[in-house]
Formats: structure tokens, C-alpha cells, sequence
């Protein structure tokens, strides 16, 4: 049983690095800061989990303290993603050039 | 007094927060927990904490607990739709920043739903101003409002509602 775990919580972990190299490749693929973004907080937060998951997995009695540090990745990570962009937007940082529409700047359009 | 009830909650959780983290009930550590949460909970009187706002019906925690079903399977759906884009050699992106309107009423739930937004399938809440939302999409199927309301938001909103109207 003990064994079992032990090659589950690597499958896991295996499986949450890949995510996170997923995400390192985006952030250097992705055109610009929003996308990077994107790239940076989706795969960060999962990844984390997976990780999370896996070490509960091999070291069963550490599980709830990795359930909250768990729960603080998921309400902490979308917040400052958030944040970041739109610090960078009311900075006007620009956007890729394939960005079909910026409904926040025509709604904002003129101020500055 | 909704404050009272307020900071009563935030301080009730703080302390659940800690006594898990500390993993004992000796009382020192019991004394110490209470008093820095309390201290928390008067700072920060109109701060937000995971119940603050959440209805205190039985309907709130079960579609409470169908929520994070549906989230963990949209955050794992968006995670496998970013790695086929960045993988893709011609990386097929089309992004936009479309508008999107919700009916939540609480911050809590505004807060929750901006939060699963941008957890989802190429999606990212960069402002928010009352009811609407302007929402970063790597793959911009639509830049209507009412067509990206309906894709973006709907799915949460409906789980959302029950749980903090």
C-alpha cells in the first residue's frame, strides 16, 4: 500500500512539473505581458496542486497543512494575476499586435 | 451590528487557519492563535474571509462542495488547452479584451467569480467596475458582450449565486 502511494504521489509530481514547464515554455512563447500572464497562472496554480497532491500522497500526514497551503495557492494566485494585469493595463503596457478588440481601452478611451 | 458577525467569522476562521497549521490544542499555542486572530479580525474589520457572505443554508455548502468539482475540471481543462497552444508550433492565439456583466450581488461572490475566471480555459480578469468585468481571452471566440456573458460567466455564476447571492 505504502508502495503504491509512494508511485502515485511521483506520478503526480511528475505530472505537476510538466505543468509548470508548460508554463515556462508559455511565458517565453506568448507574445505579449497578458498572455504571459495567462500562461504564468494557470499552469503555476495546477502545477502547484499536482505537486501538493503528490506529497500528500508519499507523506500522508502532512495532509492538512498541504489542503490549506492548497487553498491559499488558489485564492492568492488568480488575485495577483489579476492585479498585475491591471496594474500593467492602467499603464497602457502594450498589447500584441493580433489582439482583435480592447474593450477596457474604448471604454476608457481618451482619459489617461 | 453586522460587523460584530462579521469580525466574529473572519476571527473563527482565522483561528480554524491556524489550530490546522499548528496541528496542537496545547494552550499556549490556543493563546497565542486566538489573540493574533482576533487582532486580525479588528484590523482588518471589512476585509473578506472564505465565509464571509456564504448563505447559511444546507443548498450554499452542497453546491458549495459541486463548485470546487467544477472548478478543479475547468482549471484542469485549461491547463491541458494552454499546453496544446504553447506546444503548437504556430501558437494559435487570437486575444482580445471582451466586456462581461454578472449578476452576483456580494463581494465575496464577485470576488470568487473574478478568481474562477481567471483559473479557466484561457481567460484572465484584468478590471473590474461594479457589474462588469473586462476579461483578457487568449482565444476570443466572440467579443459580443452578451455572447462572452454567457460563455465566460454563466457557468460559475449559476453555483455562485446559491452559495453568496
Amino acid at each position: 500500500m505504502a508502495e503504491f502511494l509512494d508511485i502515485l504521489g511521483g506520478l503526480l509530481m511528475a505530472a505537476g512539473a510538466a505543468f509548470l514547464l508548460f508554463g515556462g515554455i508559455g511565458l517565453v512563447r506568448m507574445p505579449d505581458l497578458y498572455n504571459r500572464i495567462q500562461a504564468g497562472t494557470k499552469t503555476t496554480t495546477l502545477g502547484t496542486l499536482l505537486v501538493l497532491a503528490g506529497v500528500a500522497c508519499i507523506e500522508p500526514s502532512w495532509g492538512w497543512k498541504l489542503l490549506l497551503i492548497g487553498l491559499f495557492l488558489l485564492f492568492t494566485n488568480p488575485l495577483s494575476s489579476q492585479v498585475l494585469a491591471r496594474a500593467a493595463h492602467r499603464n497602457k503596457v502594450p498589447m500584441a499586435a493580433s489582439t482583435k478588440v480592447d474593450r477596457l481601452a474604448q471604454d476608457h478611451g481618451g482619459e489617461s | 451590528m453586522a460587523w460584530v458577525r462579521d469580525t466574529g467569522i473572519l476571527f473563527v476562521t482565522l483561528l480554524l487557519f491556524w489550530l490546522m497549521l499548528a496541528g496542537s490544542l496545547a494552550s499556549d499555542v490556543l493563546i497565542t492563535g486566538a489573540l493574533v486572530s482576533l487582532a486580525i479580525a479588528l484590523l482588518f474589520r471589512d476585509g473578506l474571509s472564505f465565509f464571509t457572505e456564504l448563505r447559511p443554508t444546507l443548498a450554499a455548502i452542497t453546491t458549495g462542495f459541486r463548485y470546487y468539482g467544477y472548478f478543479l475540471r475547468e482549471l484542469v481543462r485549461s491547463n491541458f488547452r494552454l499546453a496544446a497552444i504553447v506546444l503548437s508550433p504556430s501558437l494559435p492565439i487570437e486575444p482580445a479584451i471582451v466586456k462581461v456583466r454578472t449578476r452576483l450581488k456580494s463581494r465575496m461572490g464577485r470576488l470568487m467569480l473574478a478568481n474562477s475566471i481567471t483559473l479557466t480555459p484561457g481567460t484572465l480578469t484584468v478590471e473590474m467596475e461594479g457589474e462588469w468585468l473586462y476579461v483578457h481571452w487568449v482565444n476570443a471566440e466572440t467579443t459580443d458582450t452578451e455572447e462572452a456573458t454567457a460563455r465566460i460567466v454563466a457557468g460559475f455564476e449559476s453555483y455562485l449565486e446559491v452559495m453568496y447571492g
